[in-house]
């Protein structure tokens, strides 16, 4: 994942993301389950894996994430979750 | 790379260090909490709060001793790192240092309402203009989960294993409240860090206390309700509803304070060399212009190298009449040494000091053995009589000594000093009466060179003619 | 030529201005509240900083965060109050920052009373906070002194970064003696370690934890061999007639001037006596007392303490020559007869024995 300072493009694994979208950085997630709770539309959950730190991270259904940043909130880790919301050409 | 697809995203805040290479081992991008602490989620808050007020650079941010001792590791800002408990004191020095800065002082439990109670107490009293958030949970994290002031009733922790009894260990501390009740604080909230709702209501609160700063209002809280699974032996989830469940009952949400839109903005100004201004305040100090050689010239030998006790009650210008008699040696060259009799000796109404004039430098300021005694009142005749020496001078004010010294060794210079003074109009110059019969006696200093003296040192001239005239009086009264 | 008589606190305040120091955190105790009073009273004319802190645990601590931010900065108490600092001065050491701390010693130990002593000599120069450390520490027998050591340890602060005391009593705090002013200092060097809230310095870090063994380690042996720099350049001492001495007379503080003015008496009878009048007590002259045992053949420590600083003087003498030690204390003040007393009876008996 390569996150932006320009703030306006998001890419995983070379493509561009397309918002509203949330990436789960799974190396960084602690598994808590916070981003889970808070999230409307319920498009996270917790993957049966395990990551390098030895926590069972958080995963994106892969749609109908709203962008609403209330996991980007709830979540400890600065890096774990990032919320790319839609641009407004996309509006 | 492909075209502008994604719109703005909300990521790892600036304010936060990318890789935290602070932190040492591995894991320089993750934090050091435990999975689902509050701690993690208020930096976030906060760091992004930095963003949006474009503060970082000029943030300092203090860490005192608790699970987020290693604030350092993360803020990318100035950090101080400090003593558990003290972090308001480190944040007054440096608030006062810098105000242009952004002070955050960010604390625990344990750190704020037990062990540095009265630094916050203090700080938020005094309205030191900083930010402090304030981290409830109600547990020591750091140390291994150990009661906290803010521990609930049964609460159970590794230092209230039957659960807290609060009629043994106190009642959980309600520090909002209690510091709501102060005059200077600007803005107190408690907030929580459960739902998605309060998470938000968190923020408004973490962005409106570090504005309240940005805007020079005053002090400013914000106690966060903070999950420490770990130490509370909860998942994640279990621990926000004992959050909503226990701790928010005892912890009752909401604003306490806040006077923000009454407040004016403070303006303090960063300290300065200001080196006019200490020129100017040390040449308003009292000084001698010195003149002549302390030869001792015209001084009979017996009255040579003085050492000098002057003793009275308090209210009779004792240690002005001591430092007087010093001044005018100072001004004729010679060394002197001035010490008063001070605490416990110089209350229950008495005074005294001691004043050694020589050719040489003085090497003891103090005087055991007096060549010279003068006394303005009958108790300190007869507590320094015995210890004159041999040879030497007593000069007492007999209009309050009846008793006349009985030492048959000695010069005794009987002088009605307070009558004098009090024919002057002013009880208060019989110690100058006493000073100009002393002087008179022994022809060490004249009249004149008392007067050019007091012009010099005197602060207030409005007595000096007074003051003249006293001195004057005591010389006539011995010839 | 202008000259002042001046109280001994008061000249101390006025150097510490003369140094450029503009803040001042303290609480109030006998007998050195007039420092602090001074303090309120001068410092907001210039523009600085005073606070009378909620106690001396907080006062250091508020130190500790002017000294962060790059300021000269002070404190002052007295013997109970610098106990409570001593928590802050660890800190202080440990994040090697500068400052100025004042110790007008009483008697104790508990509340004790507000008389002069020379108790704190063990608290402030062997330690009394955690940890490996060592404090500047400098003794003045003179308001001049004050002014002036008050002057230097500002600058010794700053040049070494870590905390330096002035360790003094009542008596030479509370005495007025003429002062001439030196000149003030017109600019403080720039501390580019500070953090002072400005862009260049947002990445500065002051910090006393060092997780990692190996880093504290080495954090304390970096700060030895500062200590070791101090010694070689520092030591500071005044030196009375030891050239020909048969026994030296070894005391500080005002303790000093009292031995000063039994030394002019002995030697009046003919006693070759000398005095050596350590001016720094830590870094201590250890090195000129063992030279002055190659050549004298008594030492006599006075102190106002059941002996604290003598250990150092037998430390310096090594078992070279015997070590005498008078000490009053409690507040009590040994009277220049005692003191003479004191030198004839450590005289040594048949002068200089081979
Ligand atoms: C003078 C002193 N006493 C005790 C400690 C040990 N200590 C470190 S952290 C801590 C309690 C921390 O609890 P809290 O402030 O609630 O913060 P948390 O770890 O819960 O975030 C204690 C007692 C210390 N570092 N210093
Ligand atoms: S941004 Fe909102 S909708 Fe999208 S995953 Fe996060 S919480 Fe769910
Ligand atoms: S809140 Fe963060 S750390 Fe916790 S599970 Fe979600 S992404 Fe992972
Ligand atoms: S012990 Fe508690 S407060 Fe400390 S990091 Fe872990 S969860 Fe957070």
């Amino acid at each position: 994942m390569k996150r932006t300072s320009e703030g306006e493009i998001m890419t995983v694994a070379g493509s561009a993301v397309e918002g509203p979208a949330v990436v789960i950085d799974e190396d960084l997630c602690k598994g808590c389950g916070l981003c889970i709770d808070v999230c409307p539309p319920g498009v996270l959950r917790q993957d049966s894996k395990l990551n390098h730190l030895g926590f069972h991270p958080v995963a994106y259904l892969g749609k109908w994430c709203n962008a609403c940043g209330l996991c980007f909130f709830a979540c400890p880790e600065p890096g774990a979750i990032v919320v790319v919301k839609p641009s407004r050409r996309h509006r | 790379m492909s075209t502008m697809t994604g719109g703005a995203v909300l990521q790892w805040p600036e304010s936060l260090y990318r890789t935290f290479h602070r932190k040492p081992g591995g894991g320089q991008e993750s934090t050091h909490y435990c999975p689902g602490c509050g701690h993690g989620v208020l930096h976030k808050l906060i760091a992004e709060a930095m963003d949006d007020l474009a503060i970082r650079e000029r943030t300092v941010f203090i860490s005192p001793v608790g699970c987020s001792v290693f604030g350092y590791y993360y803020f990318d800002c100035g950090n101080v790192q400090v003593a558990h408990g003290r972090a308001p004191a480190v944040a007054t020095g440096i608030k006062r240092a810098l105000p242009h800065s952004v002070v955050i002082s960010y604390q625990g439990d344990g750190d704020l309402a037990a062990i540095g109670t009265s630094n916050i107490l203090h700080a938020a009293n005094r309205g030191e203009p900083i930010t402090v958030f304030f981290v409830n949970n109600a547990i020591y994290g750091m140390t291994g989960g150990q009661m906290a002031p803010t521990t609930l009733d049964g609460q159970r922790t590794t230092t209230s294993p039957r659960g807290r009894d609060t009629m043994d260990t106190g009642s959980p501390l309600r520090v909002s409240e209690l510091l709501s009740t102060l005059d200077a604080p600007v803005y107190i909230e408690r907030v929580a860090l459960t739902d998605a709702k309060h998470i938000m209501t968190a923020r408004r609160a973490v962005r409106k206390a570090l504005k309240a700063q940005v805007e020079g209002k005053g002090f400013s809280l914000v106690e966060v309700l903070s999950p420490c699974p770990i130490n509370w032996k909860m998942d994640p989830a279990e621990s926000k509803a004992w959050i909503t469940d226990h701790l928010m009952p005892a912890f009752p949400l909401g604003v306490y304070k806040d006077v923000l839109a009454e407040r004016e903005p403070q303006t303090r100004l960063a300290p300065q060399l200001a080196l006019d201004k200490v020129a100017e305040l040390f040449a308003a100090e009292p000084s001698v212009e010195r003149t002549g050689e302390p030869t001792w010239d015209g001084v009979a030998d017996r009255y040579r190298e003085p050492q000098v006790k002057i003793a009275g009650f308090g209210g009779q210008g004792v240690l002005f009449l001591g430092s007087l008699l010093a001044n005018v040696a100072l001004r004729r060259n010679y060394h002197v040494t001035w010490l008063p009799a001070y605490g416990p000796e110089s209350r229950g109404g008495t005074a005294n000091c001691n004043v050694v004039i020589s050719a040489e430098p003085v090497a003891s300021p103090m005087v055991t053995e007096p060549s010279v005694l003068m006394a303005l009142n009958a108790p300190s005749l007869e507590r320094f009589e015995p210890t004159v020496t041999p040879g030497g001078v007593i000069v007492y004010n007999s209009t309050l000594i009846s008793k006349t010294p009985t030492r048959q060794d000695v010069e005794v210079v009987a002088v009605p000093a307070t009558a004098i003074a009090d024919e002057l109009g002013e009880t208060r110059a019989a110690n100058l009466v006493l000073l100009g019969a002393y002087l008179a006696h022994t022809g060490m200093f004249s009249a004149a060179e008392v007067e050019a003296t007091m012009d010099q040192v005197l602060k207030s001239h409005g007595m000096l003619e007074l003051n003249r005239q006293a001195v004057a009086r005591g010389f006539a009264a011995t010839t | 030529m202008a000259v002042e008589l001046v109280k001994g606190n008061d000249a101390l305040l006025r150097g510490a201005v003369l140094a450029g120091c503009r803040t001042f955190y303290g609480y109030p105790i006998t007998p050195s509240s007039e420092i602090a009073e001074s303090a309120a009273a001068l410092l907001p004319q210039l523009g600085g900083t005073f606070v009378q802190s909620e106690c001396e645990v907080g006062a250091i601590q508020m130190v500790y965060g002017a000294a962060s931010a790059g300021e000269r900065v002070m404190t002052a108490s007295s013997s109970p109050g610098i106990s409570l600092k001593l928590e802050g001065v660890s800190y202080l050491v440990g994040s090697e920052l500068p400052a100025v701390i004042i110790d007008i010693m009483r008697g104790g130990p508990g509340l004790g009373n507000i008389a002069p002593a020379q108790g704190d000599y063990f608290q402030v120069v062997k330690g009394g906070g955690h940890g490996d450390y060592r404090l500047i520490v400098l003794a003045p027998n003179s308001p001049q002194e004050m002014c002036d050591l008050a002057m230097l340890a500002f600058e010794l602060a700053d040049r070494y970064r870590n905390p330096v005391v002035v360790l003094s009593d009542g008596f030479t705090g509370q005495m007025m003696e003429a002062v001439e002013f030196p000149v003030p200092v017109t600019s403080i060097p720039p501390k580019d370690w500070a953090v002072r809230a400005t862009p260049e310095t947002s990445g500065n870090l002051i910090n006393s934890i060092r997780l990692m063994p190996e880093d504290l380690e080495e954090h304390v042996t970096a700060l030895f061999e500062k200590y070791a720099s101090i010694e070689a350049a520092e030591v500071r001492y005044e030196e009375v007639q030891t050239a020909d001495a048969e026994l030296v007379v070894v005391g500080y503080g005002i303790v000093s001037r009292l031995l000063r003015a039994a030394l002019a008496r002995v030697r009046d009878q003919g006693l070759r006596v000398g005095m050596l009048r350590p001016i720094t007590l830590w870094p201590y002259p250890s090195q000129r007392l063992a030279e002055l045992a190659e050549t004298a053949s008594g030492f006599l420590v006075a102190e106002l303490s059941t002996g604290q600083m003598v250990e150092d003087v037998r430390l310096a003498v090594n078992g070279r020559r015997p070590v005498a030690f008078h000490g009053r204390y409690g507040g009590a003040v040994p009277s220049v007869d005692e003191l003479v007393k004191a030198i004839e009876a450590a005289y040594p008996a048949e002068g200089r024995s081979a």
